[in-house]
């Protein structure tokens, strides 16, 4: 399937660099040589954008750190949307305990070190939004840890 | 391009059910036992039953017992048919009677008080009127006369409650609405219903306009709205956090939330100019500005030592000093009409109970022994205090007397019920 895709992928890369190279042709013969590859890279991200990439990051309580154990996928958001000219919004997110303002600033903070981590691997930053629900938007309901573990969370929405 | 939500405002009174009903979960040890004799009518048809909403008013406080009708022996209509021992016997230790005329279309409820120990008036015969849309009014009127000349303290059957209700189910688009009632949860209308959160409303000290943070264009945005009008203004659009506004006391200032230079920073907001001041600068989360009763003083929760406690800054040196010291964590702290008290959501022991602090002592009392108890908000009186929390898997309001002797909960029909903030004083 893959090996198939990739090749879909990479015969489309080459018509396109093919009409890029012509239609720029026109114009400026360097421009020709630079554009093309940038294409042709473009075009092998669509064929990656089909594997399916978690789209939610945990957190501690209390915490906006990001957990080691999340450093593999926001790497791999960190190529995607370097790749592409996606843009994303970071969505922070508390569970319900504490206070709702202070929640809300916590939400901030997580989708800001999420920004940060992203924006050092190269992301640019106007890319990125981040917006703070707080508690107000629980994926988890109930009043336990295993809710507060879901409900503590930065989601990436293209 | 921004979508649009379903967004809007309705003023005509009446809309929604009441949807808040009171449980006294807990009274006073020794509540002061009350006759409230049903009104005389004359043979009018009343809409309501305003001996029954006075009797449920007194009760609420938790520090009055109101005698059953079903045990009074004797209806008296006015002062001739008072006989204090039918009240002795019931242990009684004040009645209330009175009686409601209509007149052109208006309804006068007129009443009269006697301390049965003592067998004297304390209260001379008063009447109050209104429409018949006002007889809850006339009721909660009636209520704060008694309650005052009793306990010597202003009573707040008057004033009103505004507060959020979330609406969150799986398979169902959410749904914020921003709610006004009377304090017992009755008429309840609504201000606002949007798809996005609404959270932190904040009655302006004049009782007329309510200031609050709304997610209807997709970030969060501080927004005034008229209660008469429901004519409504967007305060701010700051990149981040735009939260928590505060009205100062004076009603000209806004202490807001924003974290438009990277981190949540208190600021205030003049109405008039426009003009934004910042008044703090820490790289930790500083937030929940609330006023000291003078307008001297920001109280905030911050984050700058650890976990979060409450801080004050003065508005005119900027001076920060750290206020809370007792517990793992306090925030959302808000200082009591009389200045003395700051009440706080306090945290120990992983629960959240709200307390209590004097100022001048730093002595913390613990006011509720529920777990995850919030956003507490003070009667203007300072007598009691309402805040939210949780009951049978649902948000719901609660009230407790700042002396934690008595507790009362406002269980909803329907949707998370949550962020109460008592309105001032009306006249």
């Amino acid at each position: 399937m893959i090996t198939k895709s990739l090749k879909q992928g990479l015969t489309l890369a080459v018509i396109m660099s093919f009409l890029v190279g012509c239609s720029s042709s026109s114009t400026q013969d360097d421009e020709t040589t630079t554009t093309a590859p940038v294409v042709s890279e473009e075009t092998y991200n669509e064929v990656e954008e089909q594997a399916p990439l978690e789209t939610i990051v945990y957190f501690d309580f209390d915490q906006a750190t990001l957990k080691p154990e999340t450093r593999a996928l926001l790497l791999a958001h960190a190529d995607r949307l370097k790749s592409s000219n996606a843009s994303a919004r970071l969505e922070g997110h508390a569970d319900e305990r504490g206070s709702r303002e202070y929640n809300i600033a916590l939400g901030e903070r997580r989708a800001n070190a999420v920004r940060d981590f992203l924006v050092l691997q190269g992301v640019s930053a106007s890319s990125l939004e981040v917006i703070s629900y707080g508690e107000e938007r629980p994926l988890a309901t109930g009043s336990d840890e295993s809710a507060y573990a879901q409900n503590r969370r930065v989601e990436l929405k293209y | 391009m921004k979508r649009y939500l379903l967004l809007f405002v309705l003023f005509v009174s009446g809309i929604a059910q009441a949807q808040l009903t009171i449980q006294i979960s807990r009274g006073a040890d020794n509540p002061t036992r009350i006759a409230v004799v049903p009104m005389a009518t004359q043979g009018l048809a009343l809409s309501e039953d305003i001996s029954q909403i006075i009797s449920n008013d007194l009760e609420f406080t938790g520090q009055f017992a109101a005698i059953p009708r079903s045990d009074m022996l004797s209806f008296p209509r006015n002062e001739a048919e008072v006989h204090y021992r039918d009240w002795n016997v019931l242990k009684a230790e004040y009645l209330l009677i009175g009686s409601v005329e209509q007149r052109a279309g208006r309804y006068y409820a007129s009443y009269q008080l006697f301390d049965v120990l003592g067998q004297r008036k304390v209260l001379p015969k008063l009447s109050v009127d209104g429409t018949e849309a006002q007889l809850r009014d006339l009721a909660h009127h009636i209520s704060d006369k008694v309650y005052e000349t009793i306990t010597g303290i202003r009573g707040i059957f008057s004033t009103k409650l505004i507060y959020v209700e979330a609406f969150q189910q799986k398979g169902t688009k959410d749904k914020y609405r921003l709610m006004l009632s009377d304090v017992d949860g009755a008429r309840s209308r609504l201000l606002l219903e949007s798809a996005e959160p609404i959270m932190s409303p904040m009655w302006s000290p004049d009782g007329r306009r309510v200031a609050y943070v709304s997610f209807e264009s997709n970030r969060p945005a501080v927004y005034v709205q008229e209660i008469a009008t429901g004519k409504r203004e967007q305060l701010t659009n700051f990149r981040g956090l735009n939260g928590a506004p505060a009205w100062s006391p004076d009603g000209q200032r806004l202490a807001l939330v924003l974290s438009k230079d990277g981190n949540p920073e208190i600021y205030v907001l003049n109405i008039i100019t426009r003009q934004l001041t910042r008044m703090t600068n820490h790289f930790g989360i500083d937030t929940e500005p609330s006023w000291t009763t003078d307008g001297a003083g920001i109280i905030f929760t911050s984050n700058r030592g650890g976990r979060p406690q409450i801080y004050q800054v003065n508005v005119a040196t900027l001076q920060v000093e750290r206020v809370t010291f007792d517990g793992e964590q306090n925030t959302r702290g808000r200082v009591s009409p009389d200045g003395k008290s700051l009440v706080m959501v306090h945290q120990r022991g992983g629960t959240y109970h709200l307390a209590a602090q004097d100022l001048k002592t730093g002595n913390l009392r613990i006011l509720t022994e529920t777990d995850l108890d919030e956003s507490p908000t003070i009667a203007p009186n300072g007598a009691m205090l309402m805040y939210a929390t949780r009951f049978g898997g649902k948000g719901i309001l609660a009230a407790v007397s700042l002396d934690a002797r008595t507790r009362v909960r406002l269980p909803s029909k329907q949707g998370d019920v949550r962020e109460p903030a008592w309105s001032p004083f009306f006249n």
